[in-house]
């Protein structure tokens, strides 16, 4: 067989890209004439006033350089020309493990952008905000029921902020107890977070071993355990998107050192409607309403990042609480800011609330039979593309697994192509690549996540894709090596955009040289 | 179920491809008595025109800037936002995918963070800019934390902080051990020197532009005292707009500029997701938390951007991260960016100037306004404190009345002035309403 053409693509080989037009476009600041406007101010219906007339001179500011001027269309033009240039869920399945790329309905964006939601303020009178106030309080009860936590406060932006006040709730707790506590557990396969989260709260993270079937044991977390522990954080299903079998043993023994047990909810989606971290030993957890519950990812956020707890530890959550009246208090909802023992304010507002909206349309709409029907067809959907993958790639813990798989690049050896460069080609099939050398304890990994929103054909091009690229890693290497070929930039030099970095554009900078 | 395309048909060949007997033998690794073994007790599933009338009437029993005027400002501020932002915005290009890590399939994203990069560096006078923080409490904290990592100290004394921006300061500052301490006002509203509450072992002045009060502070005063002692100065804005007027910070001493770009096309949404920028000196850059996008080159020497300098973060550096950080505000910085594009150099200023007249205009009114005053002296931009004859409840209720959101009741923040509000005049504030709004207050009892 002759090496193909690298910059010809045989659609033989092809998931679902083919060639469209590419259009290029500049940066706002190059595409900029004086004297364009794209904008139109109502008149001043009040005496105009010179700022120096209201200001001192000094404090004033000369012209805003470094803003274009465009007129609408030019506007218009080049973000809808940029937007060409993304990958997302809306044009296919985007594997992104961990990460839970399901579809984000469009009921969810029509709700959330109705007046009574998009135009309040947060500090308009909690009378004239009840509707809100009930849909946190709803919205609280139904994460509470769906993680068989106690109390649940909506307040974190996103999953890292609520770790940062579970681990805060955390040190309260033993504080409050007059306990010092300084180090905190840290699986292996952890998520970059959850060590720096532990070390924003000024903790010795403590890595623990993953035993040699990719499970956490209660040896090893016995051998790590001490009274300078002040807790364990895990996910479940880990990162490897395998069920801790033993979590139940392991949140016993971390209680019986007096250390508390933390659940990063990135994982979640497999779970819902099945079993609930709440009755396997968790003390305090997160929720990625961006994952688990289908609010978009927006290009890398806003995402939302509730965190639950159990009762011992609802005395630390953060302020404010919104609390349903009592019958004496009459009808309605409040707002509660005296718990002496809270860790605080986390947020200047209420969270990332267009998100819980969001969240909220989400749980309605698929009631307990579809959150649960997800979970189920999302594990499905993980466990039929290992199925089709397992004789190609190869799969360092074989097991049963979750919502995800990870795979490695180790079959691949002697053919020079890397898990990266399996990724760069799974873009000339019309793929976003999965998560990539993550966990770490695998070394090559492809970490994929299907998500219950793929169907069978989907999947099945997908794995196919994959298989093409490993046949194409013997045949044809230095094609896979030298991927992606059918996008409008080849790969970028990301080593040399750190070392000489380049943040912000300049008028008078030198061209870049090639 | 709609957004689920499995077909009966489907799960059987998938489960024989699998080697699986059933779905539910699928979650054979949780054991059996560790599963809830019922249904979750939420709510039965309802039809997409169910869902939307109930969300629908949940909506209507919230107050909002179409149901009322609306003077509430205080740190959320209610600006007009072109049609072209919500559409572009809307593309699912955009707010459908995650964060740029296959750059050679995000260069819209990457692109767009690059042009926000530049846009906040002009308009703060600093050098580098990262790709958007939670919320503008969460940058101030984050900003202070910078702040105690480059001087390794641990002292903090806040200035003209909105109280909710202290608070969140307080709760971050906790875990490294930081110290926040006040500074004082004076009785025209702007901050006392600050020379005699700074000593070698404070970290940072933190200093609100304008201030929660909305009075213009001294930049300049404030950086030399800072930087006399070696501290640094991080100045926090919650009202974006004010930026295209005020003198840059970074040209008047700021070492650290941080706040809320919510002003810049964001819908309030009841307080999030709004956008908190971060932007510093050049030399500080390792230091910055956050995602920050730099240029390169392809493989064929073509211009491109990417996710870089990551060894700064959590899911690199882990435990010695300069921040947790992850997902951050991607859509609302899309937004801003597109909002500042539209408006541009000149509508900018323009939008700014008319704040400003509006503001004046209610001063001028309150002025002459018996049983009204203007207890602060020092000029503003958009905001104005107005003192009342009446508790300021009852005057917000009488303003209410004739469907006017009046403004913010100071008396939790600063009751030394006796009942007043603080009262927000954006470009959405007609003449018309501010006379109204004037008379309810004005008619209190």
């Amino acid at each position: 067989m002759t090496p193909p053409d690298r910059n010809r693509l045989r659609p033989e080989m092809l998931g679902n890209a083919g060639r469209g037009l590419a259009y290029e476009e500049p940066l706002l600041f190059e595409r900029s004439r004086s004297g364009r406007v794209g904008f139109s101010l109502p008149a001043l219906d009040v005496p105009p006033v010179a700022p120096e007339d209201e200001l001192p001179a000094e404090f004033l500011r000369g012209d805003c350089e470094g803003l274009p001027e465009l007129s609408e269309v030019d506007v218009v033009r080049h973000f809808t020309r940029l937007s060409t240039w993304n990958y997302a869920v809306d044009l296919g399945l985007y594997p992104l493990g961990s990460c839970t790329m399901k579809y984000n309905p469009k009921l969810n964006e029509a709700v959330a952008s109705l007046a009574g939601f998009a135009r309040t303020h947060p500090l308009q009178p909690t009378a004239l905000a009840q509707g809100l106030l009930q849909l946190f309080h709803q919205l609280e009860g139904h994460l509470a029921e769906i993680s068989g936590m106690d109390r649940v406060s909506l307040q974190p932006a996103a999953g890292a902020q609520g770790e940062l006040a579970g681990v805060m709730m955390i040190r309260a707790y033993h504080e409050q107890r007059g306990e010092r506590r300084t180090k905190i557990l840290v699986p292996d396969s952890a998520h970059g977070t959850n060590p720096a989260s532990a070390g924003l709260n000024g903790y010795e993270t403590v890595s623990v071993p993953s035993g040699a079937d990719g499970l956490l044991h209660p040896e090893a977390v016995a051998a790590a355990m001490g009274p300078s522990v002040a807790a364990l954080m895990l996910t479940n299903p880990s990162t490897l998107g395998l069920f801790e079998e033993h979590i139940v043993r392991i949140a016993e023994i971390v209680h019986a050192g007096g250390g508390l047990v933390y659940g990063d909810g990135a994982n979640l989606n497999a779970l819902l409607g099945v079993a609930r971290p709440g009755d396997l030993g968790i003390d305090v957890m997160h929720f990625n309403l961006h994952k688990t519950f289908s609010t978009p990812h927006g290009g890398g956020g806003p995402g939302a990042g509730p965190v639950g707890v159990k009762n011992l530890l609802a005395p630390y959550l953060p302020v404010p609480v919104v609390r349903k009246l009592s019958a004496s208090e009459g009808e309605g909802f409040a707002l509660d800011y005296e718990f002496p023992h809270s860790i605080g304010r986390l947020h200047g507002n209420f969270g990332n609330v267009g998100m819980l909206v969001r969240a909220f349309t989400y749980i309605r709409t698929l009631g307990p039979d579809g959150l649960r029907r997800c979970a189920e067809m999302a594990v499905l959907n993980a466990n039929y593309l290992l199925a089709r993958l397992r004789a190609t790639y190869h799969v360092p813990f074989d097991r049963p697994v979750m919502h995800e798989c990870v795979l490695s690049d180790a079959k691949l050896e002697g053919t020079g192509v890397t898990t990266f460069d399996v990724a760069k080609r799974l873009i000339d099939h019309g793929y976003h690549p999965p998560t990539v050398y993550f966990p770490l304890i695998v070394p090559g990994a492809l970490m994929v996540e299907p998500t219950e929103s793929e169907s069978l054909e989907g999947l099945d091009r997908f794995a196919e894709a994959l298989i093409a690229i490993a046949q194409e890693a013997e045949l044809d290497p230095e094609t896979v090596r030298s991927a992606p070929h059918s996008t409008r930039l080849s790969r970028l030099d990301e080593t040399r955009a750190a070392r000489k970095p380049v943040l912000r554009w300049l008028p008078d900078a030198e061209p870049l040289d090639s | 179920m709609r957004y689920i395309p499995h077909t009966e048909e489907d799960v059987r060949q998938m489960l024989r491809t699998i080697g699986a007997a059933s779905v539910e033998s699928l979650f054979a690794p949780i054991p059996e008595k560790l599963r809830l073994g019922r249904s979750l007790a939420l709510p039965k599933a309802a039809s997409e025109q169910e869902v939307l009338s109930e969300l629908a009437a949940l909506a209507a029993r919230n107050a909002h800037t179409e149901s009322h005027d609306w003077f509430l400002g205080a740190g959320t501020y209610a600006h007009f936002v072109p049609s072209a932002v919500d559409a572009l915005a809307s593309r699912a290009e955009f707010y459908t995918s995650y964060t740029p890590y296959q750059p050679e399939i995000s260069q819209g994203t990457l692109q767009t963070i690059f042009e926000w990069q530049t846009m906040i560096c002009g308009l703060t006078g600093l050098e580098v800019s990262n790709a958007s923080m939670y919320d503008g409490a969460s940058a101030t904290a984050e900003a202070v934390l910078m702040a105690m990592r480059l001087t390794r100290r641990h002292k903090i004394v806040g200035a003209g902080l909105h109280p909710h921006y202290r608070d969140v300061l307080r709760t971050y500052a906790a875990g490294p051990q930081g110290v926040v301490t006040e500074a004082h006002r004076e009785a025209s509203g702007r901050t006392a020197p600050l020379d005699r509450l700074v000593d070698r072992e404070t970290a940072c002045v933190v200093l609100q532009q304008p201030s929660f009060l909305g009075v213009v502070e001294e930049v300049g005063a404030a950086a030399d005292a800072a930087h006399a002692v070696g501290a640094l100065l991080v100045v926090v804005v919650t009202e974006a707009l004010s930026l295209a007027l005020l003198r840059e910070p970074g040209k008047l001493g700021a070492d650290i500029v941080c706040g809320e770009a919510q002003s810049f096309g964001v819908p309030m949404s009841f307080g999030g997701p709004h956008l908190g920028f971060l932007a510093t000196r050049g030399s500080f850059v390792r230091q910055m938390p956050g995602r920050v996008v730099g240029q390169t080159l392809d493989a064929r020497g073509r211009r491109g951007f990417v996710l870089t300098l990551s060894t700064r973060e959590q899911h690199i550096r882990r435990e010695r991260a300069t921040s947790n950080i992850c997902t951050n505000q991607g859509l609302m910085l899309l937004r801003a960016t597109i909002y500042l594009a539209l408006l541009g150099r000149r509508g900018l200023r323009e939008l700014a100037r008319i704040n400003l007249a509006k503001a004046a205009y209610l001063r001028a009114r309150v002025r002459e306004t018996r049983g009204l005053a203007l207890p602060i002296s020092a000029p503003g931009f958009n905001e104005v404190v107005v003192g009342l004859g009446v508790p300021a409840a009852d005057a917000l209720q009488r303003a209410l009345d004739d469907r006017i959101v009046g403004g913010l009741d100071l008396s939790p923040y600063a009751s030394e002035l006796g009942p007043a509000l603080l009262v927000c005049t954006t470009e959405l504030a007609s003449r018309s309403a501010i006379d109204r709004l004037v008379r309810a207050l004005s008619l209190a009892r």
